[in-house]
């Protein structure tokens, strides 16, 4: 990673489509957006506007088509499968649905997550997921399965999953809106917290009125173009 | 170290989790991959037997060359030739001594029902060598006495209960071809394909057992010749020097021809080994079909995985792995059963089925390349696993 680049991400007018010919539509307009380290963004806005569409390319789930997009001062852009597919491994992501591996326990979930890292042995590994689940309270459901898990705790796995792989940017898509309002509001204040204490950015799309709050900053998206912050 | 280092190394066990957290596809699935190896290995393993079983008594032969008639197209349908060739024989240097046998089918009467049956007799002289089990001298013995007969206790229960009989102390008396004859011993050899049951007595007696038997001629002459004797090279020089109503051969190649009948000029060999493919045709399906919907059951979450930054190959490896296991876990239950199947036909038809390492491990691969081909087709559906679905 290079050193000298001090923003997360940057994006400089970014493009996108959906579909051919006249079914074509323009689904994200000159896009342009910085996010620093340690600063937790949420991105609102009507559905269909756009926000998970730009969640992927940030994530460099989807090739960019134009424009300049930079993770970690990587251009993504025009970049390699290989490419993205390593840029990933520093990405976290939380799910809508929590996404879970059903056929592993709470704590082989976490570790699917250690698992990317190099350079530990499986017992650190361990170790490392044990904890996590701990500093998400869960230090006592750590060999059920997410069938026997409540909503709220199995976005707590999702979330200690995430950070497992120690991710310098982590990526959230609506992760209260299968959850009752005091819940997600409690999983969201934990997921600022302990993205804080690792230094990792956070950018979170939401509709959910009730956490705005929590955010260092606010962006608005609709018909594709971010507005103007307030 | 090594094994400490990937022991370091490891990660979740994704593959035997999938697997092992549905208890019921795994059944399934090794359900039907034992099946399959089930089947294989009865297929095959009744075309060797049969294979094998044609050539139990041939095997046994106490000699280096085999002279037949170029007639004789298999054990079944022997000709006869002048036993003077095998005097003849007699004069190359590395010959060293011969043994003529009559060899037919004749009509055994069971002693306790009285129902008659085909045997195959064979008819030697008792003070020269036949077999190799080196008890047999002793017992050849009794047969200078005319009208005596040793007994295959091998032979199928349908000849009678002859070597319980003897074994008990009982005298055995029965007919062979309408002519009395006392069993004076007790030999094992196995019936075959197409002998259902054996007997060997002296030539003396087999030629009154059998009066139509052209005066001076046998079906097979053994020659056995002087340690060290370069085998092909006498067989070549026997083959110039006689006439040509006979054929010399290694025992070897004899054993090799008489198989070969079997192999080529008979249905077994093709049935079987169709029976086979078919076994290997339905473990392919049922395991393609187990895990092609494993993959479709677990698109999303691959799609997670991938999203996290597993890449294809890893997540490709998972399926290749599950295959493995399945083959694996498909294989010991084929092979517990194989073994337990073919006790229950050698003691029911007594033809020697045997687990040989060969087929034990040809039928490994055959389940190993069944279970990875499939892995490697329904990976094909791993490609639908889109991260930017599950948004």
């Amino acid at each position: 990673m290079n050193n000298l680049v001090n923003n997360t991400l940057k994006i400089v007018s970014l493009n996108h489509w959906y579909g051919q010919g006249e079914m074509k539509r323009h689904v994200l307009q000159s896009i342009s957006m910085e996010i620093f380290p340690g600063e937790v963004v949420l991105l609102t806005g009507p559905s269909g506007c756009g926000k998970t569409t730009l969640l992927t390319l940030i994530g460099a789930l989807r090739k960019v088509q134009d424009g300049d997009l930079r993770v970690f001062g990587k251009q993504l852009c025009g970049a390699s499968r290989k490419t993205r597919q390593n840029l990933r491994k520093n990405i976290g992501m939380i799910f809508q649905g929590h996404n879970l591996l059903r056929c592993l326990t709470a704590e082989q979930n976490v570790q699917m997550g250690a698992d990317l890292l190099n350079g530990f042995s499986y017992k650190a590994r361990r170790a490392q997921s044990r904890e996590w689940l701990r500093a998400v309270g869960l230090e006592d459901q750590m060999a059920k399965l997410p069938h026997d898990l409540s909503g709220g705790q199995k976005q707590r796995v999702a979330i200690a999953r995430a950070l497992a792989a120690r991710p310098k940017l982590l990526l959230a898509d609506e992760p209260t809106s299968a959850l009752d309002s005091s819940t997600g509001r409690e999983i969201v204040i934990l997921l600022k917290k302990l993205a804080i204490e690792q230094s990792c950015s956070v950018l979170m799309v939401t509709h959910d009125p009730r956490i705005l709050d929590v955010a260092d900053r606010l962006l608005r998206m609709e018909d594709g173009q971010l507005l103007p912050s307030v | 170290m090594k094994l400490k280092r990937f022991f370091e190394k490891r990660k979740i066990p994704l593959a035997w989790l999938l697997l092992t957290r549905q208890p019921l596809r795994i059944l399934v699935a090794i359900a039907g991959i034992s099946f399959a190896g089930i089947l294989m290995f009865m297929q095959l393993g009744f075309r060797d037997g049969l294979f094998d079983a044609s050539v139990t008594v041939h095997k046994l032969f106490n000699a280096d060359l085999v002279l037949i008639s170029p007639r004789s197209k298999s054990s079944i349908s022997m000709s006869g030739f002048p036993r003077r060739r095998l005097v003849q024989s007699m004069a190359h240097k590395d010959v060293i001594g011969t043994t003529a046998v009559n060899w037919n089918f004749l009509l055994w009467r069971n002693p306790e029902n009285l129902s008659t049956r085909s045997i195959l007799a064979l008819g030697f002289e008792p003070s020269k060598p036949l077999l190799v089990d080196s008890d047999f001298e002793r017992k050849a013995a009794t047969l200078k006495n005319k009208g005596r007969v040793l007994f295959d206790d091998l032979s199928r229960d349908e000849f009678g209960p002859i070597s319980a009989w003897f074994k008990s102390g009982r005298l055995v008396e029965t007919e062979v071809s309408g002519k009395r004859v006392r069993v004076s011993g007790i030999v094992s050899l196995g019936p075959s394909f197409g002998a259902d049951g054996n007997l060997i007595t002296s030539s003396e007696t087999y030629l009154g057992l059998s009066p139509g038997n052209p005066q001076g001629s046998i079906e097979i002459g053994l020659v056995r010749l002087k340690k060290g004797s370069d085998i092909e090279k006498v067989v070549r020089s026997l083959n110039l020097s006689l006439p040509s109503d006979v054929k010399v051969m290694s025992l070897k190649s004899f054993i090799d021809f008489e198989k070969n009948y079997w192999k080529s000029s008979t249905s077994i060999g093709f049935i079987f080994t169709l029976g086979a493919a078919m076994g290997f045709i339905v473990g392919c399906v049922i395991v393609y079909q187990i895990l092609y919907s494993d993959v479709s059951d677990h698109l999303p979450e691959y799609a997670t995985l991938m999203a996290m930054g597993y890449n294809l190959r890893s997540l490709l490896g998972v399926v290749a792995r599950e295959g493995f296991i399945l083959s694996i876990m498909g294989y010991i239950p084929a092979y517990i059963s194989g073994q337990a199947l073919y006790a229950l036909v050698r003691s029911s038809t007594k033809l020697p089925v045997e687990m040989s390492f060969s087929r034990a491990s040809i039928i490994f691969f055959l389940i190993l390349f069944m279970c990875m081909g499939s892995a490697l087709a329904a990976m094909k559906k791993l490609a639908d696993a889109d991260p930017a679905e599950i948004f």
